[in-house]
């Protein structure tokens, strides 16, 4: 029998590999798009994991209203590459150095 | 102060009827603008979405006094949330009018840029207004995504995009943290509503899983604040980004997002006072430290501002992490003199120009009092203020959120903030002694605009003349803190 500590644990190692994915990752930014996108699904997961045990609509709710607005980050983050690429030529994660810090 | 509870719609939407306005007016100015002017439009749509930002700062602020919600309090519109949103859209208005030059002249005037601020806002007053996850989830968010956008407004410019998408990466990053923690939050309390999660800790013992959730809250909420140990955004976003949008940034969205923070502190957490406030003693210790240290081999004033507002949201914090009624009332009064500082000091580097191009490099300032007594003098006592040098309003800020420390029993963070002040005060110094005795070199323009002009002056004058009475700030604060404290 899969219990809410099951989906909780699933949702927890997502959202942690999505925060490694940020930090590791020394290549690409496309890939820190994706980490960013496997932690709003871990969050999802977790959302419909609590409304299913909890027999209470209002996470599913919630749900739908992160995927919303992850459609627009994603949208967003991916205009700001386009524009990032442009000037610089490059989306590696290496090249986002023009200013120290 | 009694609440009625509403859930039929028509109360609900008349209730958020200034939000719904002004979303409704950046939608039809945008459809406006694209089908006719475009960018020759952006000059006269600054000045308009400006004046329909004051106007509904004044609506908001005649409204009937009595405590409201809306949507099954999903929207709370209380004596706490006006007060937070009357500051936010005339910051947001102000910076608005004194970038508008600037953006002319660098060829940026587009007429996105004061629509985006303008939906800015309205997330921002949503995310102060907010009384459920759900809200202060969607309030955040759309506040966040047209900063990012603002960020990357210049999108020629390498530091432009490379400064909106750092931003993009780490404020992505902040708020999926506050989400898992509303999940959280949400799982262990059964509610996303703030008043029903108050009540699952009404036992005075709160359980782990909403511990957990109330951290990763906590924490998405300091990288908006720009917190340490989470602000290694703010110095490069604040240098990369065009500097009307960096003023921008310094203002209204660091009173939203501290607003926020009393918020869900205070309605949805106010039973777990001992398990915030050592986290807030902590982030306010080490914001208020690193940000008068990191400032001082600083050479770029917009990076220097980077750090002194972080310097100064530690000591926000500190007004926070006081607890009760005075110190949300002290976190207030910072907040509110804090934006009138910035919005003085950046007035300032936005005129600073050499040949009609603007530079943000401390030493063009060089004897700038021999060739502009008045404005040196002006920001003389911005710098002072914002070192919080008695008798100008800065410092009033400081003693309050000083004096609701000692009360808590916080001598020793109250006494942290002193020592952080003191080495703060240094770098400002730096700039007015660039000023007053530097070396000769290079002129720089000292040509400003009137509206610039009338915003430094204002706001220094504000400065001087606040000590009477803070402006009346002193009560209308109060009220607000005794809305949200209960």
């Amino acid at each position: 029998m899969i219990g809410l500590e099951h989906y909780l644990s699933l949702a927890a190692g997502l959202f942690v590999i999505g925060i490694f994915g940020i930090f590791l990752n020394r290549k690409n930014v496309i890939i820190i798009l994706m980490s960013i996108e496997l932690m709003l699904l871990a969050v999802n997961i977790n959302l419909v994991a609590f409304s299913h045990f909890l027999g209470d609509l209002v996470g599913q709710v919630f749900t739908m209203f992160v995927l919303t607005v992850a459609a627009a980050e994603a949208s967003i983050g991916l205009a700001i590459l386009v524009a990032f690429y442009r000037n610089r030529g490059s989306i590696e994660v290496e090249d986002v150095n023009v200013m120290k810090g | 102060m009694e609440q009625t509870m509403t859930s039929d719609i028509p109360t609900g939407l008349a209730i958020l009827a200034p939000e719904i306005t002004l979303a409704v007016y950046a939608m039809a100015a945008l459809i406006f603008a694209v089908y006719t002017g475009k960018d020759r439009l952006s000059g006269a749509l600054t000045w308009l979405t400006a004046l329909v930002m004051a106007a509904i700062a004044l609506w908001i602020g005649m409204r009937a006094p009595a405590a409201r919600e809306a949507f099954n309090g999903a929207f709370i519109d209380d004596g706490f949330s006006r007060f937070a949103r009357i500051t936010i859209l005339l910051a947001v208005a102000a910076v608005l009018l004194t970038g508008k030059d600037y953006l002319d002249r660098g060829r940026l005037a587009r007429f996105e840029y004061p629509i985006i601020a303008a939906l800015a806002a309205v997330g921002m007053m949503m995310m102060v207004s907010a009384g459920d996850l759900m809200a202060l989830y969607m309030g955040l968010e759309l506040q966040s995504l047209a900063l990012y956008v603002l960020a990357a407004m210049n999108r020629d410019n390498v530091k432009s995009t490379e400064a909106g998408l750092k931003y993009f990466v780490l404020g992505a990053l902040s708020s999926g943290l506050l989400l898992y923690g509303a999940s959280l939050a949400y799982g262990f309390a059964g509610s996303t509503r703030f008043d029903v999660l108050i009540t699952t800790l009404s036992d005075g013992r709160v359980p782990i899983g909403l511990l957990f959730g109330l951290v990763f809250i906590l924490v998405g909420l300091a990288f908006k604040v720009s917190a340490v140990p989470f602000h290694m955004w703010t110095p490069d976003v604040y240098e990369g980004a065009p500097t009307p949008v960096t003023a921008l940034f310094a203002t209204a969205p660091k009173m939203a997002a501290m607003a926020l923070m009393a918020r869900v502190l205070h309605d949805a957490f106010g039973l777990a006072v001992g398990d915030w406030s050592q986290i807030l003693v902590l982030l306010s210790v080490l914001s208020m430290l690193l940000g008068a240290i990191a400032a001082i081999g600083q050479t770029n004033i917009k990076r220097l501002m980077a750090y002194s507002s972080i310097s100064h949201m530690g000591f926000a914090l500190m007004g926070l992490a006081a607890g009760g009624s005075f110190g949300v009332q002290a976190m207030l009064i910072y907040m509110v003199i804090y934006v009138m500082m910035n919005v003085g000091t950046f007035a300032f580097i936005l005129s600073m120009k050499r040949d009609g191009r603007p530079l943000a490099d401390i030493a063009a300032l060089n004897l700038y009092s021999l060739h502009a007594p008045g404005k040196a003098l002006a920001m003389l006592i911005l710098l002072f203020s914002l070192a919080g040098i008695p008798p100008l309003l800065g410092f009033f800020g400081k003693f309050y959120v000083l004096k609701a420390a000692v009360d808590a029993g916080l001598v020793w963070l109250a006494g942290v903030g002193m020592i952080a002040s003191v080495i703060g005060a240094f770098y400002y110094l730096r700039i007015v002694y660039y000023m007053y005795f530097g070396e000769e070199g290079e002129a720089i323009d000292t040509s400003m605009p009137p509206v610039q002009w009338l915003f430094l002056m204002a706001t220094a004058a504000v400065m001087l003349l606040g000590v009477v009475n803070l402006l009346g700030l002193e009560p209308l604060a109060e009220a607000a803190a005794a809305a949200l404290v209960r």
